[in-house]
């Protein structure tokens, strides 16, 4: 009986340890793990430089989680797709999208299919696709899901469910294009800047899977930062954030994105994003 | 075989599975899924234990989950056990034990977020259902004359501790062993969702195809329940308890905020906490119902119950293999070593894997299933046929297998398929956060577009679903005049 209690004691002081002043961050994890810690760890360490507060990259295994772990103020700040962005800002008073990349502006979906399907590259997506396989990314992704089944009912005036004969979630980008590419799947949607990088890496196999269409563009990844860091990390460190973010030049730093460089960003400019996640019906 | 209640029952459920197959999507849709297998195979071949720099950390928080999970669990449950007659804690645990680990674990990690209380509470609470259930049989059974012979006036708990307890102790022990085995797989697969344990390198590396470390992760994951009769020493558990609740892990710090929020807000239907009233909640559930629960128990509903005749045929396939009155000691080693594989690996993790070779079907959940359930079962029914004598010139090969051996173990075997019947459910129902469309894949769906109100109604109705098919089991066991409670519960 003894050790039971002193069990429930441990485990109550091994629960509520507190943490000193830490800015935590997270990002949707679009792609590969390693991709993502490479990436994240280098911001991580030029965070904490520009800024003077220890800076820790908390990865999470999907897309939902990042977004509650901002909205549970477990993480101050979040690199967001735009779908993911929209439902965490809705959610936490006060957030706000503070930087984008230069291409997230324009951003854009490419669709891919595997070269067995005989599927030729069009300027409007295939009629041909009807009946195949379809692997969307993640379920929260705007590159590889909203965006993709927008234009897909728009195309074809039909849910994805019904315009091909399996749809599945491959989970990120990077699985997506492995998925098309072992046949797995027909055809799969994803974000154009990680095909572009895996071709200019020579991790896609070209002869197996191609683009068929790539998609008009709309506004995607962003900076998101909680209303309330002030309070907590000092008057005017909101700002500071977004200077840093800003002025990130490093070329290794922003090829790991891969973006050009970061821009301002509000709010306003994911109003698309909204309008289309609610005709889609996957906002409220 | 029509004139007996086993015979009928038994083929009405293989006629029913194979309706089911005729209706269920079982394809499979990789290209090629031998190299895939393939890959797997050299992977196991060239285990790569240098790779996976936080191999320690996945095994230290795996452990850590499952014995601090498994120990708040047992306290609960004893505690639990010592009111089990009163029906609203009867109803409360079977309520508690409906909704899977994964289920729990996904609920708490909107409140807690990425910390260990997550996985503890997770593992936990389902498993404190289970265990005030099992206890109170366990002690319902045991001897009652010490009990009796105590003077009136004597305090229940008193009775308890120092009569029924002590005579039920041997068993209380074995059974809370056994859920510690359970708990080490629920752990890992927790991973898969998030926390740090197994599951959660296990994924990253065949996500990332490095097979070399899913190799060496599963080696070691073998090897730890393969050995645990050597390092889980009755003396040793006390120390195992005390200290794992500090290899947990800190996790980040809790908001509790968030968990207020959880329950005032999260998970209030939409149209309530838009102020739409109950006019507005009734076509919020219709939706719900006819897009999403519905879909999602019919195809729960099929491939339950063709891998619950996939398991049993497993199973009967499978007992002889070490079987004192088919095979010597040599090959009986062979045998107990690929159905402590079967058996030791979670249906979840199996699925997974076979998804990735197959391609996204419901045949990988079957097999899957079929695999862990029928090694289980398969284990027990074996190990019982030794017991059964064999007459000097009873036949061989396949005539003693049906004409002796069969028939004699064929009750307990429909007794413990039965008693597997809601856990393969249970387990069913999961399986679609991996992309089958059983009420998990809806559940997740809710999850990842951050609609936790549509989400508790899918989990809701997935746990009625598991408590009538329970009722349902525990009816046709008492029709077939079997022992509703298997001595070696699995």
């Amino acid at each position: 009986m003894r050790w039971i209690l002193i069990t429930l004691l441990a485990t109550l002081t091994a629960f509520t340890q507190a943490n000193a002043e830490t800015l935590y961050f997270t990002a949707i994890p679009d792609e590969d793990e390693t991709r993502l810690e490479e990436r994240f760890s280098k911001v991580a360490d030029y965070l904490a430089d520009e800024l003077d507060v220890d800076v820790r990259f908390v990865p999470v295994k999907s897309y939902a989680a990042s977004v509650t772990a901002f909205r549970n103020n477990q993480v101050q700040l979040a690199w967001f797709g735009g779908l993911s962005g929209v439902r965490a800002r809705d959610r936490v008073d006060g957030a706000e999208a503070i930087a984008q990349g230069v291409e997230d502006q324009e951003f854009r979906s490419y669709f891919i299919a595997n070269t067995g399907t005989g599927i030729e590259k069009a300027d409007e997506l295939p009629g041909t696709v009807q009946g195949k396989t379809l692997a969307f990314g993640s379920r929260g992704s705007t590159s590889g899901r909203l965006m993709p089944e927008y234009y897909i009912r728009q195309r074809f005036g039909q849910p994805p469910e019904d315009v091909f004969s399996r749809v599945g979630f491959s989970g990120n980008h990077t699985r997506t294009v492995a998925l098309v590419e072992s046949g797995a799947y027909q055809v799969g949607a994803l974000n154009y800047t990680v095909w572009d990088k895996l071709v200019e890496e020579g991790d896609v196999d070209t002869d197996k899977v191609r683009v068929i269409w790539k998609s008009p563009t709309y506004p995607d990844y962003q900076w998101t930062i909680r209303g309330d860091v002030n309070e907590r990390f000092g008057d005017g460190f909101k700002e500071r954030v977004k200077e840093a973010l800003l002025s990130m030049e490093d070329p290794e730093l922003l090829e790991s994105f891969p973006r050009s460089g970061f821009i301002p960003a509000s709010n306003d400019d994911y109003s698309t994003i909204r309008e289309v996640g609610q005709e889609t019906g996957l906002l409220d | 075989m029509l004139a007996s209640r086993t015979g009928r029952i038994s083929l009405l459920f293989v006629a029913v599975a194979l309706a089911c197959l005729g209706v269920a999507d079982i394809a499979v849709t990789t290209q090629n899924p031998w190299a895939e297998l393939q890959r797997l195979m050299s992977g196991f071949l060239t285990p790569d234990f240098t790779a996976v720099d936080d191999l320690g950390t996945a095994f230290l928080r795996t452990l850590s989950y499952a014995f601090t999970g498994v120990a708040l669990g047992a306290v609960a449950g004893f505690f639990l056990s010592l009111v089990f007659n009163s029906r609203v804690v009867r109803t409360f645990c079977a309520f508690i034990r409906a909704i899977h680990e994964i289920f729990w674990a996904l609920i708490f990690l909107q409140c807690f977020g990425i910390h260990p209380l997550s996985g503890v509470l997770a593992i936990a609470i389902p498993f404190a259902g289970i265990f005030a259930k099992v206890y109170s049989e366990i002690i319902e059974e045991s001897d009652p004359l010490s009990a009796r012979v105590l003077p009136w006036g004597t305090g229940r708990l008193a009775r308890y501790c120092f009569t029924r307890i002590p005579e039920a102790w041997p068993h209380l022990r074995t059974y809370t062993a056994y859920r510690l085995e359970c708990g080490l797989r629920s752990s890992a697969v927790l991973g898969f969702i998030g926390l740090p344990t197994l599951g959660f390198y296990l994924e990253s590396a065949f996500s990332q195809g490095y097979y070399s470390q899913v190799g060496a992760l599963l080696i070691l994951f073998y090897l730890l329940i393969a050995t645990m009769r050597f390092w889980l020493r009755p003396r040793l558990i006390p120390v195992y308890v005390l200290g794992a609740p500090f290899f947990l892990g800190d996790g980040l710090p809790i908001m509790w905020g968030n968990v207020t929020r959880f329950f005032t807000e999260d998970i209030v239907p939409r149209p309530l906490r838009e102020g739409e009233g109950w006019e507005g909640l009734q076509p919020w559930l219709m939706d719900i119902l006819t897009t999403e629960a519905l879909p999602g128990i019919w195809n729960t509903l099929i491939l339950t119950q063709i891998a619950l005749v996939a398991t049993g045929i497993l199973a009967l396939l499978a007992f002889p293999l070490i079987s004192p009155h088919f095979f010597g000691p040599k090959r009986r080693t062979g045998g107990h070593l690929l159905l402590v594989i079967a058996r030791s690996t979670p249906e979840y993790m199996l699925a997974y894997i076979l998804l990735q070779i197959w391609g996204p079907s419901m045949l990988p959940a079957v097999v899957a299933l079929a695999l862990h359930n029928g090694g289980i079962i398969g284990h027990l029914i074996g190990r019982m046929s030794g017991e059964i004598p064999m007459r000097p010139n009873a036949p061989v090969g396949i005539n003693r297998y049906a004409y002796e051996v069969v028939p004699r173990v064929y009750p307990p075997f429909l007794a413990f398929l039965f008693y597997r019947w809601e856990i393969i459910m249970r387990e069913t129902a999961i399986l679609g956060i991996l992309g089958i469309t059983t009420l998990g894949f809806y559940v997740e769906g809710a999850i990842q577009e951050i609609r936790l109100d549509r989400a508790m109604v899918l989990i809701l109705i997935t746990a009625l679903l598991n408590i009538g098919v329970d009722a349902l089991s525990r009816r046709i066991r008492a029709y077939l005049r079997l022992k509703t409670r298997p001595t070696c519960e699995a």
